[in-house]
């Protein structure tokens, strides 16, 4: 190939051979065929949009355009009644903090168990891992429906049946996380080099041995940066569980934040203790990362 | 004062590592100029503080009268496209079509907007596929830059650069990567550009033999120093060993890539000192 290309002697732009024009014609005829569809693209994107908020603009029981100047007022009276009572706010910020502490332990010991979960269901559906490659749809199947069926529902079902408090909401987060682990899991197996798999299939291992060893080396990195972000996203979740009666910092949060309790200082130090959660386990994965990475490369330079 | 680059007492330190140590190179016409010097020797530094990439640490960069290391800005980005830069590793866009690789090239003079819908005027189409046709690949404009061969991604990297019509062009390490058949339809289209558009060329080389072949002028660089800069013919082996820290064994045909340099070997003997 590289023989047939190499540069010959020409003049810049003056003499553009048969062979230019044929290229040019079909690159600018390809390249009107992309703006078409784009442009077609675009169009039908912009007409959705705004055929979609109009529709459920119409159906909104107070109206949009009526109700905009009014957005700022709720988080304004909440912002100010807590910039009032901001003496109390140490007190407050120690009252909830064990209700926090429910809440992480709700999310640390939900995304945990979704993760052993989700690696299991991602290696049975990943084509080339799975144990039984004919049952890879029905393992995919059961992952969307894990996905679909919302967290709430479920945690409204099992409190029903088993009362109120934090199992519920665990076995509930627990369940979808399963489900979204374990379909980025399998998105990042199909990544992962076959090759060490077909070596320990080569002295016998099993297929649990070949996927442990084999596999979760490789992708061990990935799985780890989903499932921290999964343990945010986990967080929120079980503070959302507290409103229908899971516990935690979610319950308090339903007391303080309806309107006319005047506890709108609560609900700031409660939004406090939340904001910072999020931002000190943030921090603390990009840390983890970030060792994972370097051990692996002083690892390699040893 | 038309293409007239000045560096001044260029240094780049990181933490307590000087990789530049006060280099001063005076260029008053555009030539080839070849860089030579072992890996670490603050090559790919001096190049990248050229282009912006990198900030210096402390000297100055005068183009045509000006100090390029104070500018900010857009004032910074006219310039990266006024100083095209090759890499060793192409640094195309993989996913994307040759054309709109070579299209890139005139970034800095759209805007955002426009770039996203790639919205290209026809006429810059057509230089671009001059250019490629220029480097003999106009025939691979349509396919993703990712399907062509490493010699042939290295000539869509040149033509780029070219698209930018640049008064500059630094290239660094371009034929690293490469194999001896397209090093050579690289290094020869690099000469052909200085040649014939009259535009300065410098080039990082981790070879001899390339820098003395193709360049005008070659500038030595050991532990981040200038230890040499002058023509090829100036170039004694005494000097080369010095370059690279070398000792007696040390012989240019050995770490040549050119086809040609197995011949000089066997039929010769005799490593040349020129």
């Amino acid at each position: 190939m590289a023989d047939s290309a190499i540069p010959r002697p020409r003049q810049a732009t003056s003499s553009a051979t048969r062979q230019v024009i044929v290229v040019r014609e079909a690159y600018i005829a390809q390249t009107r065929r992309k703006r078409l569809y784009s442009g077609i693209m675009l169009g039908v994107f912009v007409a959705l949009m705004a055929s979609g908020f109009m529709l459920a603009d119409s159906r909104n029981a107070g109206g949009f355009w009526s109700g905009l100047h009014r957005l700022p007022d709720f988080p304004a009276s909440v912002m100010s009644e807590a910039w009032a009572k901001r003496a109390e706010l140490p007190e407050n910020l120690a009252r909830y903090f064990p209700a926090l502490i429910e809440t992480l332990n709700i999310a640390a010991v939900s995304t945990l168990i979704g993760t052993i979960g989700g690696t299991l269901l991602s290696m049975l559906s990943t084509r080339g891992l799975a144990r039984w490659p004919r049952l890879i749809p029905l393992f995919r199947r059961i992952m969307d429906v894990m996905r679909a069926v919302p967290e709430i529902v479920i945690a409204l079902v099992l409190i029903f049946v088993l009362g109120g408090g934090p199992v519920p909401a665990m076995i509930a987060i627990a369940f979808h996380t399963c489900g979204a682990l374990g379909k980025m899991f399998s998105e990042v197996n199909e990544n992962a080099s076959l090759k060490p798999v077909e070596g320990l299939a080569s002295v016998g291992a099993n297929w649990s041995q070949r996927m442990l060893l084999g596999v979760v080396p490789q992708v061990a990195p990935n799985y780890l940066s989903y499932a921290l972000l999964r343990f945010e996203i986990n967080i929120r979740a079980s503070a959302i569980l507290g409103f229908v009666g899971a516990g935690g910092i979610g319950y308090e949060l339903k007391n303080a934040i309806s309107w006319g309790q005047g506890k709108y200082d609560a609900a700031a130090a409660i939004f406090l203790l939340l904001i910072t959660t999020i931002i000190i386990v943030d921090q603390l994965s990009s840390m983890g990362r970030d060792r994972m990475t370097h051990g692996r490369k002083s690892e390699m330079m040893a | 004062m038309n293409h007239v680059l000045h560096i001044d007492l260029l240094t780049k330190t990181f933490g307590h590592h000087t990789a530049v140590d006060r280099a001063t190179i005076r260029v008053d016409r555009p030539m080839m100029i070849g860089v030579i010097g072992r890996s670490g020797a603050g090559k790919s530094t001096l190049l990248r503080m050229l282009n912006r990439l990198e900030d210096s640490t402390s000297g100055a960069i005068r183009f045509e009268g000006r100090d390029v290391t104070r500018l900010a800005g857009a004032d910074k980005r006219a310039w990266q496209a006024d100083c095209a830069m090759i890499f060793q590793q192409f640094n195309l866009v993989p996913r994307m079509d040759v054309v709109s690789n070579v299209l890139h090239g005139t970034l800095n003079r759209r805007s955002t907007l426009a770039s996203l819908f790639s919205l290209y005027p026809t006429a810059d189409i057509h230089r671009a596929i001059d250019i490629l046709d220029r480097l003999g690949i106009a025939e691979h404009a349509p396919k993703r830059a990712e399907a062509l061969s490493g010699g042939q991604q290295q000539r869509v990297a040149i033509a780029r650069a070219l698209m930018q019509d640049p008064k500059i062009i630094l290239a660094d390490e371009p034929i690293a990567s490469l194999d001896p058949m397209n090093a050579q339809v690289v290094m020869e289209a690099l000469r052909r550009i200085h040649e014939e558009d009259g535009r300065m060329v410098i080039a990082n080389l981790h070879t001899l033999d390339t820098a003395r072949r193709y360049c005008d002028r070659v500038i030595g660089m050991r532990d981040g120093r200038i230890v040499f800069d002058g023509t090829p013919a100036q170039l004694t082996t005494g000097m080369a060993r010095e370059i690279y820290g070398a000792d007696a064994r040390f012989s240019e045909e050995a770490t040549s890539t050119e086809i040609e340099a197995i011949d000089r070997v066997t039929t010769r003997q005799m490593p040349i000192t020129a």
